[in-house]
């Protein structure tokens, strides 16, 4: 028994990360949809959903139970296997890159002393993150980039005309700024010297005074980035994909009940990675400057000083907070402004933000040079 | 642990692989390709080489897939064409299969023989530095040639793509002066 829960304990205590964290992304997102619908409410002077509990706070779960006990459509001429596993790949690929998030510093505990039949054992640190991959932020892209999937084959499978254009809209789009997004990574892991994004929030860290945030030194890079997370989550204003006045509701026009509320999911769940990403690289992520430093002023190191749970909870907070900035400008944008024709989207994305995004390649290998001279 | 992870992987890897050849569909070949990528990557990452894992996936299952797929729903293929046309392929593919075979044989028995690497020295070959610092380096010449090999390829593609359009509006032109 004791051996097996040895071999055992690493797996559990994986599992036990991948479910807290899965469960806090999935309320964040709910209440993002709930947060878009007040907003939204506010800057069209309306009031936005209330009817359901105070404010209208159940509103996400009403939603849910609505879209379950729908009836699921499936059109007849469709292409059964792929029209099923579509909404799958989408809400898959969204929700992967959580197991690289990292959520907060790691907390210092002597777990040998905590925990029985010294299953702690060489574990003197919890890090709030599922896994510290070298390479995460090439994960974050590949995985993303697989994401292309579920919409285009759920455009495909459909069989009706407007699925069809909106897919492959999505497709192109998407593919066109990736790229546009990889070039303007480039910079921030150029100056942090490593891809995993715990190593990247530690050189913003140790970063010089004025670099302590990489929006700083990278704010080229980021209105590049910025830009291309609104065009890969789809959202306005290059939600050419689901045009309603165009194409209905695009890829997902054939999909109903259940299944559509999986790419509803899907594209929150998107949203909340990039902003994620956003915050990582060039916000320093759980990193609040000063913090430690007032915890040495005030003498209570012991309550959030570097690895206590209290230093942990604050980043944690600070981080969160971040991340719903970028979701309200999110929102903010949807309200204020107007959807961009395809070859505008096209020609902007490749003559425009590519191009930006190579050039501050170059002046981050200039910036760099000079630093490291 | 990890043998388990491997067999359940390469058996993943072998399943879509034989159903990418055997589907008469060609879209359904083209997403099981994508799973023999992506269950070769897990398999990379168990090696402990979560580069190659990841540019696996960003290159193969994320860009180049992408692009066959495209092509794949915008042709929307017949599903199903005669292959009576391509019997004589079958016994040239029996004998490169026979030779695929024995290659495989030669690499088992290759290994079995060779003297085992020191267990810690491959630690940091799968890590993005190590790879850097190789290609960067020891293996820059060629590096740069396949830089240039696609460059080339860039500019050739580009230069394909301007000849098709350039007659077409020089013929729309002629026949709106002619239709004036």
């Amino acid at each position: 028994m004791e051996s097996f829960l040895k071999t055992a304990f690493p797996f559990i205590a994986i599992s036990i990360g991948i479910g807290v964290a899965f469960g806090v992304v999935m309320m964040i997102v709910a209440y993002t949809v709930l947060a878009e619908r007040k907003i939204l409410g506010w800057i069209q002077g309306r009031i936005g959903p209330n009817r359901v509990g105070p404010w209208g706070l159940f509103q996400p779960f009403a939603d849910l139970f609505k879209f379950i006990f729908k009836e699921d459509l499936v059109p007849d001429k469709s292409t059964k296997f792929i029209y099923y596993l579509a909404p799958l790949v989408a809400l898959t690929c969204a929700l992967m890159p959580m197991i690289v998030y990292p959520f907060g510093p790691p907390i210092n505990v002597d777990l040998a002393a905590w925990l029985p039949y010294g299953l702690g054992e060489g574990f003197t640190q919890i890090p709030l993150t599922i896994a510290n991959l070298d390479v995460a932020v090439l994960f974050v892209l590949s995985i993303t980039s697989v994401g292309v999937y579920g919409i285009a084959l759920a455009g495909w499978s459909s069989n009706s005309k407007y699925s069809l254009m909106g897919g492959l809209r999505s497709s192109a789009q998407m593919i066109s700024y990736e790229l546009a997004m990889g070039a303007s990574v480039i910079g921030v892991v150029m100056l942090a010297g490593t891809l995993s994004l715990t190593g990247i929030i530690d050189a913003q860290i140790h970063a010089p005074w004025w670099a302590r945030w990489y929006i700083v030194p990278q704010f080229i890079g980021f209105c590049v980035f910025l830009i291309a997370a609104f065009a890969e989550t789809n959202r306005v204003p290059f939600d050419l994909p689901e045009a309603e006045t165009e194409l209905v509701a695009g890829f997902h026009t054939e999909y109903s009940a259940l299944k559509f509320a999986l790419f509803f999911m899907a594209e929150y769940v998107n949203m909340f990675t990039v902003s994620v990403m956003c915050v990582t690289l060039f916000l320093g992520g759980w990193y609040i400057p000063g913090l430690d430093y007032l915890a040495r002023q005030t003498d209570l190191v012991w309550l959030f000083g570097v690895g206590t749970v209290g230093y942990a909870l604050i980043s944690h907070l600070g981080f969160l907070l971040k991340i719903f900035v970028f979701l309200f400008i999110y929102i903010w944008i949807r309200g204020t402004l107007p959807r961009f024709r395809f070859d505008q989207l096209m020609n902007f994305g490749w003559k425009f933000l590519l191009p930006v995004a190579l050039g501050n390649v170059i002046l981050t290998v200039i910036l760099v040079f000079l630093l490291n001279r | 642990m990890v043998n388990a992870l491997f067999f359940i992987l390469a058996g993943l890897a072998i399943a879509s692989a034989i159903s990418c050849v055997y589907h008469k569909n060609p879209l359904y070949s083209a997403i099981s390709l994508i799973g023999v990528f992506l269950s070769l990557a897990s398999i990379y990452l168990t090696l402990a080489a979560p580069f190659i894992a990841v540019v696996q996936i960003l290159v193969y299952a994320g860009a180049i897939m992408v692009l066959v797929v495209f092509v794949i729903m915008l042709l929307n293929l017949d599903e199903d064409k005669p292959i009576t046309r391509l019997r004589y392929l079958f016994p040239i593919g029996g004998a490169l299969g026979l030779v695929l075979l024995a290659q495989t044989m030669f690499i088992f028995y290759a290994v079995t023989k060779a003297p085992q690497p020191a267990s810690d020295a491959g630690l940091e070959v799968g890590k993005t530095m190590s790879i850097g610092t190789a290609m960067y380096t020891e293996y820059l010449l060629p590096v740069e040639i396949v830089g240039v090999l696609l460059l080339m390829a860039i500019v050739g593609a580009m230069i394909m793509s301007r000849r098709m359009r350039e007659p077409k509006i020089e013929l729309v032109k002629k026949a709106e002066a002619e239709e004036a």
